[in-house]
């Protein structure tokens, strides 16, 4: 009878945070559908009820379906039955609780059969079903992709596609191919305009989790003769029409029960989503930021798995007469797992906050003009979002790496056995750092929010936020691992070497992250003592990481690049 | 072809996870220390009927339990899961009532609903362990019954076809409806709450709880999907004689602890003959009498 979400104190914490107030009644336009929809909420209160109670069946399908099914899953994988995929049985059973239990479409309107949930509760759905399972979660989180249909696709299109995912069909986005990994702009898939207006694709995609799906959404090159992303267009694939199929599944480290697959497409019809030619630098970056956020909350999830398989072994196992929890090289790793796990929370709940509040205006900004102080607000938020959300996949994915390294090495050698569950999280953590661009490419994305910043003025008004007196001594140290960022950001900054600027990104961005996510559980430890112990060890770790950095920084001699770099020669 | 379905289901104290303060000095359940849910068996019934519900569109589900008021919480539940409505069957003249006076007042009810296909409840609740209250039933309505089923297969034509559990493996049977049949735990699980269900339905209530919370009293009459029955023995028009303590010939004399010892099973022929040895050797060794 466990209870993924009864059971985790911090995910109700982040339900009730201060700004889902706001957020609640943005995304429900005052509640204008409460005598529109059975299903509606009447008020705040009431629509705070509801998430609690659908998270509660999302807890309640992860602790008692999805987790019990995971290790058979692993084992059985998906299969490659006449060109179909075929699931695993787990799989099957997983989704059909999850279908019975309406939870696709879950941020989708109600008018297309959806809850209409902000992202904040469904990404905790993602956070507790990636606990259960990080695999399953692949499967479940693809509705996401009905987001980019809802905001680019016609209102047909809509009607028709997002309706049948909120009934439960799954999705996929078919981006990569053989020669397309990190560089999407050499996607060759080609479409081919017919007489009647419609398209026909031809080609290969590779890598495409859960390739099967019922609705596929295709980068596909539309602009004959073109070579970079502005000839890429975004098509919709309905595989009741036929046209592609399975020619393999990759045989992977982890996240074994989500099928990648490799498709061929031949003729496959195929319906354009929006523009031509805004395919890749509009639609899919919109596609790929929600993406992100959602392996960014595969990566918590994993976490909470690798902390709690940590503690009770340690608690359990006994040597020298105690159990080990109580040596404090064991309590030591186990308090970093737990502070990276609830830092890696804090930051992307923070995240989720600020993506619900651009995108709800982006919404609302298609019913009627927004006042100056919503516009102010709107581009506010969407800058933040566009910061935080490199950040938060970049860290959190990391962490979970770490996390579940540090969980076999509590283990010690059961858990370099096959017999407990830690070996499947930490295979199952190893792509979150990869896919949906790797943590370098995070850093691509983030490192011009260190130069323009957009870090160091969110920090700034965190700063300028009064804190209990028993936190001062924290907050200031977080003031001073503040100022040695700035002044580390200044000296990159001063050289004038755009490939030293690279180099040094990676510590630049992380610099940041320690510091956001040291004020983020310092608010969180203000509001609920579940966070205190956290603070401070995260704190002290975040110090120690930034002050590592700003010497590695200092000490550098710019021309020393040249011992790091390869050249052709 | 839709069908009227009946649910009989029952609140009951959780005995999976009883703790030392489970039971009281005389020996009765100590239910303040045991939280209520809804009986594991039931849920399985439930199921049953619902996926009956899917494979006959236009099926109508209807709970029914006999319990206080706050036993509206199981037809929430099972609301929340698909069913479509449900009565709580409520009187102080109910009150200590064994596996007779229950499947009267039970039956009374079902009787004073009228017009059902199926009734489907769990084989036994796990307060009482009895699994006599759906039997009682289909005797008291004068209904064919399937005990220990395991799949309701189909219904075609007036005909219910079941997979039943037995001792030494399954068996397939069929009936004419209307007929009882009880859900043993090796059936399915009960599904997952839907979540739209629960927000649709979670103000859901039966009318004394809407007079102790007169806030959302407005609300809820504007809504009729969120009125829950509430009966009691005049709604069902019962014989008081036969409800409760007056109609319950059982008579606990003293509680303890058993420890089953037998390793074998016996088979006993269902005649006459083999039926009555059997009860005259429980009455000679003091099982029962």
């Amino acid at each position: 009878m466990a209870n993924f979400y009864n059971d985790n104190e911090a995910l109700k914490h982040y339900l009730t945070h201060p700004m889902m107030k706001k957020i609640v009644e943005l995304k429900e336009r005052n509640f204008a559908d409460a005598d529109k929809y059975d299903y509606a909420p009447q008020n705040f209160e009431d629509a705070m009820d509801s998430y609690d109670r659908v998270l509660d069946i999302v807890g309640d399908i992860s602790g008692n379906i999805i987790a019990e099914n995971a290790e058979s899953v692993d084992h059985e994988g998906p299969q490659v039955v006449n060109n179909r995929v075929k699931y695993a049985s787990g799989t099957q059973k997983n989704l059909e609780a999850c279908r019975k239990a309406g939870l696709m479409g879950m941020a989708m309107p109600r008018r297309f059969g959806g809850l209409n949930f902000p992202i904040t509760p469904y990404i905790m759905g993602a956070d507790i079903v990636s606990r259960a399972d990080a695999g399953f979660e692949n499967l479940w989180g693809l509705q996401d992709c009905a987001e980019t249909i809802y905001e680019f696709a016609s209102e047909e299109q809509k009607q028709k596609y997002i309706s049948r995912v909120c009934q439960g069909e799954t999705m996929s986005m078919d981006l990569t191919e053989p020669d397309a990994g990190s560089d999407l702009q050499s996607v060759m898939l080609k479409a081919t305009k017919k007489e009647d207006g419609s398209y026909v694709l031809n080609g290969v995609k590779r890598f495409i989790t859960n390739g099967d799906s019922d609705i596929h959404l295709v980068l596909a090159r539309s602009e004959e003769g073109s070579k970079d992303g502005r000839g890429l267009s975004m098509f919709i694939y309905d595989k009741r029409k036929g046209g592609v199929n399975v020619r393999r599944i990759e045989n992977k480290m982890g996240i074994k029960g989500s099928p990648t697959c490799e498709l061929v497409y031949k003729d496959a019809p195929a319906e354009l989503v929006g523009s031509t030619r805004l395919g890749l630098i509009k639609y899919v970056m919109a596609l790929m930021n929600g993406a992100r956020l959602g392996i960014a909350a595969q990566s918590v999830g994993i976490s909470e798995a690798a902390y709690r398989e940590a503690l009770q072994y340690a608690k359990e196992r006994q040597q020298f007469g105690k159990p080990i929890i109580e040596f404090p090289a064991v309590a030591e790793v186990l308090s970093l797992i737990k502070a990276k796990l609830d830092a890696s929370r804090a930051l992307l709940y923070a995240c989720s906050r600020f993506v619900d509040m651009y995108k709800i205006y982006d919404d609302i900004a298609k019913e009627r003009p927004l006042t100056p102080e919503e516009k102010k607000e709107q581009k506010y938020y969407s800058k933040l979002a566009d910061a935080f959300t490199p950040l938060a996949k970049g860290m959190t994915s990391e962490y979970c790496n770490q996390n579940t390294y540090d969980c076999i090495q509590i283990h010690g050698g059961s858990g370099f056995m096959k017999d407990y569950a830690c070996e499947r999280l930490y295979r199952d953590a190893r792509i979150t750092s990869i896919y949906e661009g790797t943590t370098q490419l995070q850093v691509v994305a983030a490192i011009r929010h260190v130069t323009t910043g957009t870090y160091l003025n969110k920090i700034r008004e965190f700063e300028a936020e009064e804190v209990k007196p028993e936190f001062e001594a924290i907050k200031n140290t977080l003031v001073f691992m503040t100022q040695q960022y700035a002044d580390a950001v200044q000296a990159v900054m001063g050289v004038d070497d755009s490939k030293y600027h690279d180099f040094m990104a990676r510590r630049l961005v992380e610099m940041a992250g320690h510091i956001i996510m040291g004020y983020l559980l310092l608010e969180d430890a203000q509001r609920n003592d579940y966070f205190k112990k956290s603070l401070v060890v995260y704190v002290n770790y975040g110090e120690a990481e930034v002050a590592r950095h700003a010497s590695f920084i200092g000490n550098f001699k710019p021309e020393e690049i040249t011992d790091y770099l390869y050249t052709n020669a | 072809m839709s069908l009227n379905i009946i649910v009989l289901a029952k609140q009951v104290p959780d005995t999976r996870n009883v703790g030392k303060d489970a039971m009281k000095a005389d020996g009765t359940i100590n239910r303040a220390a045991l939280p209520a849910i809804f009986n594991p068996e039931d849920l399985n019934a439930l199921e049953q009927a619902l996926k009956l519900k899917e494979l006959h569109p236009g099926s109508k589900v209807t709970i029914l339990t006999m319990g206080p008021a706050r036993a509206a919480e199981i037809i929430r539940e099972g609301m929340f899961r698909g069913a479509d409505g449900g009565i709580v069957l409520s009187d102080r003249a109910f009150a200590g009532s064994d596996t007779l006076a229950t499947s009267y007042a039970l039956s009374a009810a079902v009787r004073k609903i009228g017009n059902f296909d199926i009734i489907i409840g769990g084989r036994q609740a796990i307060d009482g362990d009895t699994a006599q209250v759906g039997p009682q039933i289909a005797e008291k309505l004068g209904i064919p019954q399937i005990t220990y089923a395991e799949d309701i297969l189909s219904v075609d034509n007036g005909e219910i076809t079941v997979k039943r559990r037995i001792e030494s493996g399954v068996e397939t049977v069929k009936a004419k409806l209307p007929l009882v049949v009880t859900v043993n735990g090796s059936a399915a699980e009960c599904r997952p709450r839907n979540a739209k269900a629960v927000q649709k339905y979670k103000y859901a209530a039966v009318p004394s709880e809407v007079a102790a919370d007169e806030s959302r009293k407005e609300f809820i009459e504007k809504r009729p999907y969120l009125n829950i029955g509430e009966w009691n023995a005049s709604t069902v028009d019962a014989d008081l004689a036969q409800c409760g303590l007056a109609g319950s010939p059982t008579k606990v004399k003293s509680i303890e602890n058993v420890v089953f010892t037998a390793k074998e099973a016996r088979r006993i022929e269902n005649n006459d003959e083999e039926l009555e040895n059997l009860i005259k050797e429980l009455i000679a060794n003091h099982t029962i009498g």
